[in-house]
């Protein structure tokens, strides 16, 4: 079953003479409770398909389908209750004035939740923070637990597709392990599915299990995981990605 | 191996309320002409080594130590005067961001001719063909064209290849790089290594690398310290690395993901206070 179905996808910035064609005519599938990577260098334009697909890059074309439902330009609130985004800096992507609490609280309260204080208490757990960071404001969180806030922010709607752009690339390395661990745990615990931006390999290739390589808005190469470790890709752009990571 | 920069237990200190923080905590090194890299997590008090010995940390901050030679003289002896002269001329550094390091009202060719005319008793004139040469140097096309762009017409490969294109201009002795790849993509992050490597080899710099990427220096670097909690916890080659003996150096190691053996879990770092507790391993040869 497809959770999540791109056709001929088109995504631009500008008009006329500036303007630049960040995705270009882009296709894949990923299967329900699946996980899909995409990578390629800044400027590829991976980002810029998960945010055409919350809606943030509102000038696309082409085809979007979400659980067999096709995306129009306004997306109704069962869409977001539905997929949710993830966002690379935890430092930027939480209201530095609002307390966990708050943003959780806010979140539950829009998707009209009635156990709101039930839910918070539960979500906290889900991506293993406690109880005791209920009422902190960002400022005083490191930056692995304020991922993980907004990792319960996400899942608070009960999504079933998950938007990750970059989880992790602002992290430490001993932090990146306990949020890979945190994410891959949810998934299995809640059937999600990932699609996830990383323009580390070796992240993708723990994480996913299919991917795409992204070059100048197109994709060049969809793989599986198990070429990516045997170092099989066909197309010279994967290949010379693949040598500069290892 | 004649050695360039001798530092004894250095210490860089912040007053809080809760107390004197200690950043860094009685930390000696040597550096000679090699690649020396610094690796540690965020915190782990790498990037405040670096800047003390320019003695860039300000007041409030304090930086003590029993000395940091650079050819035999004491830099902690210098009046802010001297140091000036130190900075840029024989100790440079690289900083993260070129974003946030390059002027962004002033163009590049302005920018590196100020640099390298603060130093020199060049003419505007030669400081340009310099300043073209160096561009060349760090392999940027059409240098013409750069020397009149803005900062923010740069990519960020670009702008930390100027960057180091105007670090190098005065012929320093000392390279200090602080993350210099870690806002590139990979493919970029190689160039720029590849063009380091070739202009402390050329010149028989000493270059200090400070980074939060094992693997990177492990490649790239001769020797390793690598800092927890404001200490050194251990000091290798940079080749045997990724046989450390540190239970923290294998635990960054074990928490990376690697491509050639998959696994379900990541080991997650358990820290151990006694890490930050035992003496400072000496970095010195």
């Amino acid at each position: 079953m497809t959770m999540l179905s791109i056709e001929k996808l088109n995504v631009w910035f500008g008009t006329g003479r500036d303007r630049v064609d960040a995705v270009k005519a882009a296709s894949f599938d990923v299967g329900a409770g699946e996980s899909f990577g995409l990578v390629g260098e800044s400027g590829s334009g991976k980002s810029t398909i998960l945010r055409a697909i919350t809606g943030l890059a509102p000038t696309w074309s082409g085809r979007i389908t979400v659980d067999g439902r096709a995306i129009e330009r306004t997306r109704p609130r069962a869409f977001y209750k539905q997929v949710q985004m993830v966002f690379q800096d935890p430092y930027a992507s939480l209201h530095p004035r609002h307390s966990v609490d708050a943003v959780l609280g806010e979140t539950l309260q829009l998707h009209g939740f009635k156990d709101i204080d039930a839910r918070v208490v539960r979500l906290l757990d889900d991506v293993g923070l406690g109880q005791k960071f209920r009422f902190r404001y960002p400022h005083q969180l490191s930056g692995g637990q304020r991922q993980r806030v907004a990792i319960a922010r996400a899942l608070a709607p009960e999504p079933q597709l998950l938007l990750l752009d970059e989880p992790t690339s602002a992290l430490d390395v001993s932090v990146q392990a306990e949020i890979l661990n945190l994410l891959a745990d949810l998934r299995q615990e809640h059937g999600l599915t990932y699609l996830m931006v990383s323009h580390d390999l070796s992240v993708v290739g723990h994480m996913c299990d299919r991917l795409a390589v992204m070059k100048d808005g197109e994709i060049v190469e969809i793989m599986n995981v198990a070429a990516l470790r045997a170092m099989q890709a066909t197309h010279p752009y994967s290949q010379h990605l693949l040598q500069a990571s290892v | 191996m004649d050695t360039l920069l001798d530092i004894e237990n250095l210490w860089v200190k912040f007053p809080t309320r809760q107390g004197i923080f200690d950043a860094v905590r009685g930390v000696s090194f040597t550096l000679g002409r090699e690649r020396l890299g610094i690796v540690g997590e965020s915190g782990s008090g790498k990037s405040m080594t670096g800047r003390a010995i320019l003695r860039l940390i300000r007041p409030p901050g304090m930086v003590e130590a029993d000395h940091i030679n650079l050819d035999g003289v004491d830099l902690l002896q210098k009046s802010e005067k001297a140091m000036r002269e130190v900075r840029g001329e024989r100790i440079s550094m690289v900083m993260q961001d070129p974003k946030f390091s390059l002027n962004p009202v002033m163009t590049i060719g302005d920018q590196i001719i100020e640099a390298y005319r603060l130093h020199s008793t060049a003419s505007k004139s030669e400081a340009r063909t310099k300043a073209l040469e160096m561009l060349e140097a760090v392999s940027i096309r059409n240098p013409e064209r750069v020397m009149r762009a803005y900062p923010h017409e740069m990519s960020g490969g670009m702008g930390q290849r100027i960057m180091i294109a105007m670090m190098l201009i005065p012929n320093p002795e000392i390279l200090i790089a602080d993350e210099p790849t870690s806002a590139l993509d990979v493919s970029v992050q190689r160039q720029v290594l590849d063009i380091m490597d070739k202009l402390v080899k050329e010149r028989g710099m000493g270059l200090i690398f400070i980074s939060h990427d094992l693997n990177l220096v492990a490649d790239f670097c001769d020797r390793v310290l690598i800092m927890y909690a404001g200490r050194i916890v251990e000091v290798c080659d940079a080749d045997k690395l990724h046989d450390a003996q540190h239970p923290y150096t294998r635990g960054l190691l074990n928490s990376l993901p690697r491509l050639d053996t998959p696994r379900d879990r990541l080991d997650v770092l358990t820290r151990d206070p006694a890490w930050s507790d035992t003496p400072s391993v000496s970095g010195r040869l």
